[in-house]
């Protein structure tokens, strides 16, 4: 090393925020933010005080968990294996359609901007409000949350697929279209073998959250364990509550052991 | 530029291939080939060279519609390819054989399925996607197959063959088509100085061989002289050179690629044919 180096010895990556002092502002702003948002919500420390004591009560009362009417609970289950299963299975057919339809390197520009609209608005709302709506249009039961779940896991396969397909290869793409062949020729050729492993891999990961939020869309009505769940709840039968619930973290724990197994065995 | 281009050509015989006036503008504006004509009477190897961006690519593109062109003509033994519908143009597709530079395998198929995927447009959608192909065509890849060197490897997976034997691959795929004409885009720009050689060596014997006129993209000018019957230049979109491979001179390539000193270039008289 040499003594004087004409150089700088010292660098730091530039701020974020352009300036050092800019940066700092944005700190402040943020924590000032923050403790507005908690002033304004009524954050009233007595009644929160008041919930944790409920909760000692809930607790208390759960133990020890009861398991006599498993009837109930395995019904439950099974209904929520049994939707989040067949969920999966439409999900994955009209994800077909629709992650070609949005894949922008295959479809048409009317077409790819119909299909990424369906998309975005379908991605706009959250399970459980889906399944409000389908809980009020043909009542309650698994009808409900099969629905619900079959069009989100539809919508969020279509996603990742269009973005594979546009992740793709062009040459091959190019080199099939150079053959002569036609459309679907294309998609069986060029594309499908460049996009399947991965798909697969989304798919399962699907089931898996399928698995957890058929656990969840009951709560609303829509069947499976998760009605179960909040009928004990407004039931006062903690104990059984408590035994819903580790089934239920057994399920979730099973779709995920199986889920990572396949992806494992996948590559 | 040669006097034979105006008229239906004398004896009336119908040219393998005639360009006529072609020119792409892409979108932004750039003008990738302007007003290039010229015509292809006999099945020869034809070198299309040029600097980089002189639209050696976008020409080959636009013969089979890869690329659309924007105004001119592509006349395959006497139809405009121009013109086509989209149902007509794969047909035509189909009898133009493309060979690309990175080789444009579909990694995860095995050499067997990439071979038959130059059967596409002549297969039904159901029977290619089930890969059932007619035994004619099973045997005639297996065939190819030994032809270009690599029997025994259809059932190899395309990513694990070396680039050589990937372009093997890809020029047995084009001509699994039987077609009329050969497309050819750099070839050999991915591969080493020998392995470089020995494809294009395979190209010109199966041109040869078939009797199959082919336009081959080229940076090479030693390679594209050894092994090319006929030179196209481009230069900024047009065609500023069309003649015997063996006229290439200083003077030529200085139109074609601008001042340089062309004297170790140009290949001496059969260096070492094979
Ligand atoms: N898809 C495209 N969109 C816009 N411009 C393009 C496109 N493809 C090529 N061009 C432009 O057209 C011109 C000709 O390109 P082309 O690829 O045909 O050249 P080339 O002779 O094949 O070059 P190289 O030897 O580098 O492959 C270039 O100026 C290039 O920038
Ligand atoms: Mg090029």
């Amino acid at each position: 090393m040499s003594a004087a180096a004409p150089y700088p010895t010292r660098w730091r990556p530039p701020p974020f925020f352009g300036t050092r002092s800019r940066q700092n502002l944005a700190w402040v702003a943020a924590f000032a933010y923050l403790v507005w948002s908690v002033s304004t919500l009524n954050v009233d420390v007595k009644r929160t005080l008041a919930g944790f004591g409920r909760a000692l009560d809930i607790f208390a009362r759960m133990f020890p968990p009861d398991f006599e009417r498993w009837e109930l609970l395995v019904k439950g289950m099974t209904e929520s294996l049994q939707m989040a299963f067949a969920a999966t299975l439409v999900g994955i057919v009209l994800s077909i359609p629709l992650g070609i339809a949005a894949a922008r390197n295959l479809a048409p520009r009317p077409v790819y901007l119909a299909a990424r609209g369906t998309i975005v608005v379908g991605r706009t709302f959250h399970e459980v409000i889906i399944a409000i709506f389908f809980v009020k249009l043909f009542g309650f039961g698994p009808i409900a949350g099969l629905l619900t779940l079959s069009f989100s896991s539809a919508i969020f396969l279509a996603k990742m697929l269009a973005e594979d397909i546009e992740n793709v290869r062009t040459g091959p793409i190019e080199a099939v279209r150079a053959t002569g062949a036609g459309f679907g020729q294309l998609v069986v050729y060029a594309i499908v073998p460049q996009v399947l492993t991965r798909s697969v891999g989304t798919a399962i990961y699907r089931l898996d959250a399928n698995v957890r939020h058929s656990t969840i869309v009951g709560i609303v009505g829509a069947g499976g364990i998760g009605q179960t769940l909040s009928a004990s709840f407004s039931r006062y039968d903690y104990d059984f509550s408590l035994a819903i619930l580790l089934g239920i973290i057994a399920l979730v724990a099973l779709g995920e052991w199986f889920s990572d197994w396949v992806r494992g065995r996948l590559r | 530029m040669p006097a034979a281009q105006e008229a239906p050509s004398a004896g009336g015989a119908r040219p393998l291939l005639a360009i006529e006036g072609l020119a792409k503008t892409y979108p932004g504006g750039t003008r990738a080939l302007d007003e290039v004509t010229f015509r292809v009477d006999r099945p020869e190897v034809i070198a299309i060279i040029g600097s980089s961006g002189a639209g050696k690519s976008t020409l080959i593109r636009c013969i089979n519609r890869l690329v659309e062109p924007t105004a001119g003509r592509v006349l395959l033994g006497g139809t405009d390819i121009v013109k086509l519908a989209p149902k007509e143009l794969r047909a035509a597709r189909r009898r133009i054989g493309m060979i690309f530079q990175e080789f444009n395998l579909v990694d995860r198929l095995t050499v067997m399925e990439n071979l038959l995927s130059g059967r596409l447009g002549s297969v039904g959608f159901l029977a290619s996607w089930m890969r059932r192909y007619p035994p004619q065509d099973i045997a005639n890849a297996f065939a190819m197959l030994e032809r270009v060197g690599l029997a025994g490897l259809h059932d190899s997976r395309a990513d694990a063959l070396s680039g050589g034997q990937r372009q093997r691959v890809g020029i047995g795929r084009a001509l699994m088509q039987n077609p009329d004409l050969l497309l050819v885009d750099e070839p050999t720009a991915s591969l080493d100085p020998k392995t470089a050689r020995q494809i294009m060596r395979l190209i010109r014997s199966l041109a040869e061989e078939r009797a199959t006129p082919a336009l081959v993209n080229i940076h090479d000018v030693a390679l594209a002289q050894g092994f090319a019957d006929r030179v196209v230049g481009l230069q900024g979109g047009r065609v500023c050179y069309d003649g015997p491979a063996a006229d290439l001179t200083p003077e030529v390539l200085t139109r074609i690629y601008g001042d340089e000193d062309w004297s170790r270039t140009i290949r001496k008289a059969d260096e070492d044919e094979a």
